[in-house]
């Protein structure tokens, strides 16, 4: 029974965003004057202010552009990929417990497989282009979503399935009035952590790969030069914020579209 | 004994309490009624400690309240949140035994002669979430008196069981506060239920800023009883008055 | 749900059922129609034997491929993890209890988690050079902020009502944090330890993919695939799979065996 009068919760709003603030520049004080102190050889660790304007500088590099939207590109086609072979698969093994059981002991032994290991057996069989990219982060970004998808479709009320049932409605319809919007929280939440896992792999790829075009070739290669510690931390940067960008647009595209949902739903 | 002097308490500019002023001798057991919202609660959070005094002043045995004061306990109406359901029964019960430096041994022992008292003998192993709702609120009310606490708050304690239940529970508190003499402040919104358990009834008017407009001796002859305590006429004439006391 | 142990087992029956079907098909579709990137399952399995497991009784059956390569991976992957778990239970804890501090640090932590862990090995190359210490220094840092962002939340959404009998029951703080912060966060403290882990699996494996590694599981993978010999390459699949499972399942256990008696 606490009730915050009226302007107090504003207040303490405002309050943690400027605390929030001063943490960041805090932050990044504190990584200047580790840069500046020479702790450590000024170029294996550059200043923070040279790493955020080498950072702004390449927002205006068409090369550097041109890399970051491949890493997009295939960041996207890899998590439609995993989106269009999870969420069908996973109301299938959710709405028919046989499949369920008989696919379990194969789903256990794949999943557990860290998916990286596959970046030398994929780049074998399709070489080290864009297809070997989107391969490895379907293959990454399947588990969350499937998982999530299976999970969903277990905590979906029965009350609300038997209710359609008694009006006659067919076990496909009730998979989709009742099942599949109950479930649709779950998946968005699984579809979040496989944004983060496929944006992982996308990286992971690129830096083994190390030639080509994206935001983890960008990386390896300013790894390789002499002082190339400023770009690849300039690069760390562009990555940070491209995952930040990402789980902002879900977390917020998930709030609009199921605001009945309570917040720590699934795995987080 | 408990004085609560020109006590003033709300949130933010929302005034909860307005003016409150009781004194509780020892050994009394003091019903606390009121419409729902009119601030009983966060009366007894102030008491308890839990809430700063905002206006006027509270005090236990002559000392003002700042902080829990010693020898206080409180039973609260959620048991299934008041209880930690990680630990045992045992444990729940143990768990303020801890500021008295007494051995594990020791502790575990006065716990279940506690839960004994209450009529739970042999659950100590078992964990709250494998009890009914009147076993729960039982161990709430071993926990909160294990430590002989001489202050006792309870927060709508039997709000949320079923009638037989309740029954049982009131029963309990009056046999215990017979036995152990503590001064007990009892908060409800049942009006049936403070006549039968209190020794005195005060009446909060509906909030914003609710004050004291009733405070009665309850004097019923003889040992209290289910069926026949609410037949007395006695009975039946301070229901009444305290009702229209709330209704107005 | 509720099921009978007859239902249960027989589910049990199936699954492996499917499993091995699964892998017979494998083995007659590779015997007839070979491949040189899908060798046969029990090829992979004798490989995965006379490279590893075929060593004298007295060094556990493990050869010395095994003992330079397995055992190196394992140190670091559990270094990591528990040094990440330590710091990120300790950290998480402090922030979860003051509003404040966690106002302070929630957006670099945020940032801090949506790097994807991989973009900072090189840097950590650089600082560390490459070997051991880079590599759990790569791993702790990609597993940390799961455990901490998790059990700050798992802390700081403690129930406030448990809070107020905390009080009343005057608790020192030791005792509010055994009795009442860290089990009540102890389920979030998981979800973060599971993503840790997996995390953790493939920041190993990805520092020891890098050229410049000179052992390890990973080593043996990039080694293997430079000298196209696919057998070594679904050996080390099929031993990171094997120690995914053990792993996942080990913590599942722990997890069950501390979360088993309360009902949150």
């Amino acid at each position: 029974m606490r009730r915050g009068g009226g302007g107090s919760e504003r207040v303490r709003r405002r309050q943690e965003l400027l605390l929030g603030a001063l943490g960041v520049l805090l932050a990044l004080g504190l990584c200047e004057a580790v840069g500046r102190a020479g702790l450590v050889r000024r170029d294996y660790l550059p200043p923070v202010s040279e790493v955020l304007t080498r950072a702004v500088e390449l927002a205006g590099d068409p090369l550097f552009l041109d890399g970051v939207g491949a890493t997009v590109r295939a960041w996207a086609l890899g998590l439609g990929l995993a989106c269009a072979i999870a969420v069908p698969l996973g109301l299938l093994l959710g709405s028919v417990p046989v499949v369920d059981e008989a696919v379990r002991a194969v789903v256990e032994f794949l999943r557990p497989l860290p998916s990286v290991a596959l970046i030398p057996l994929v780049s074998l069989l399709l070489g080290s282009g864009t297809e070997t990219k989107v391969a490895l982060i379907a293959y990454a970004s399947v588990w969350p979503i499937l998982y999530n998808t299976v999970y969903g479709l277990g905590e979906t009320d029965p009350l609300a399935k038997d209710t359609l049932r008694a009006f006659g409605f067919g076990r496909l319809s009730v998979l989709l009035r009742v099942e599949l919007p109950a479930t649709a929280p779950f998946i968005a939440a699984g579809l979040r952590i496989s944004a983060a896992v496929a944006l992982i792999l996308a990286v992971a790829t690129e830096i083994l790969a190390g030639f080509g075009e994206g935001l983890g070739i960008f990386i390896a290669q300013a790894g390789l030069a002499t002082d190339g510690t400023r770009d690849v931390l300039a690069g760390v940067v562009w990555a940070g914020a491209l995952g930040l960008v990402i789980n902002g647009a879900l977390v917020w595209g998930e709030r609009r579209l199921f605001p009945w949902t309570p917040e720590h739903r699934g795995e987080r | 004994m408990l004085r609560l002097d020109s006590l003033g308490q709300g949130y933010g500019d929302h005034p909860v309490l307005h003016d409150i002023t009781l004194t509780v001798p020892d050994g009394q057991l003091l019903c606390v009624v009121g419409p729902s919202g009119c601030g009983k609660s966060t009366l007894l959070r102030t008491v308890a400690g839990l809430l700063p005094v905002r206006e006027g002043t509270v005090s236990v045995d002559g000392a003002p309240v700042s902080g829990v004061p010693d020898r206080l306990a409180v039973v609260f109406q959620d048991y299934g949140r008041s209880l930690y359901p990680w630990l045992p029964v045992r444990e729940n019960v143990a768990l303020p035994l801890r500021r008295r430096g007494l051995g594990r041994a020791e502790r575990r022992e006065q716990a279940e002669l506690m839960l004994e008292r209450v009529g739970l003998r042999g659950a100590g192993r078992r964990y709250p979430w494998q009890l009914s709702g009147g076993m729960q609120q039982r161990v709430a009310i071993a926990r909160a008196l294990v430590c002989r606490p001489s202050l006792l708050l309870m927060d709508e304690p039997f709000g949320s069981l079923d009638a037989q239940t309740r029954e049982d529970l009131e029963d309990l508190l009056l046999e215990v506060h017979e036995s152990e003499g503590a001064t007990i402040v009892f908060v409800t919104h049942d009006i049936d239920e403070s006549v039968y358990v209190g020794d005195r009834v005060v009446v909060l008017s509906a909030g914003p800023g609710s004050r004291v407009v009733l405070d009665l001796p309850v004097g019923l002859p003889g040992k209290r009883d289910q069926i026949a305590t609410r037949g007395l006429p006695e009975f039946v004439a301070l229901r009444a008055e305290i009702g229209r006391a709330v209704r107005s | 749900m509720k099921r009978g142990r007859a239902a249960a087992s027989r589910g049990a029956l199936l699954r492996w059922t499917v499993l091995a079907t699964a892998i017979a098909a494998w083995q007659l579709t590779t015997r007839t129609h070979p491949s040189v990137y899908f060798p046969p399952p029990t090829d992979i399995a004798r490989h995965t034997h006379t490279l590893w497991f075929s060593g004298p009784p007295t060094h556990a059956f493990l050869t010395p491929a095994a003992t330079e390569n397995i055992l190196p991976s394992l140190a670091r992957m559990t270094t990591g993890f528990v040094i990440a778990a330590i710091a990120g239970i300790a950290l998480g804890t402090a922030l979860g209890r003051s509003r404040r501090a966690h106002a302070l640090c929630n957006p670099v932590l945020q940032f801090a988690r949506a790097v994807p862990p991989p973009a900072l090995v090189p840097v950590f190359v650089v600082l560390l050079d490459f070997g051991t210490r880079m590599q759990v220094a790569s791993i702790v840092f990609s597993a940390v902020w799961p455990v901490l962002i998790n059990t700050a939340d798992g802390v700081r959404n403690t129930d406030p009502l448990r809070v107020d009998v905390a009080a009343v029951l005057r608790l020192n703080r030791t005792e509010r944090l055994r009795f009442l912060f860290l089990p009540s966060a102890l389920p979030r403290i998981f979800a973060g330890l599971r993503l840790s882990l997996s995390l953790c699996l493939v920041l190993m494996v990805f520092s020891e993919l890098l050229p410049g590694t000179a052992n390890g599981i990973g080593f043996t993978l990039t080694d293997a695939q430079s000298r196209s010999d696919l057998l070594t390459v679904w050996a080390a699949l099929v031993l990171l799979g094997a120690l995914g499972y053990v792993l996942n399942t080990v913590l599942l256990a722990v997890e069950k065996r501390l979360l088993g008696r309360g009902d949150r």
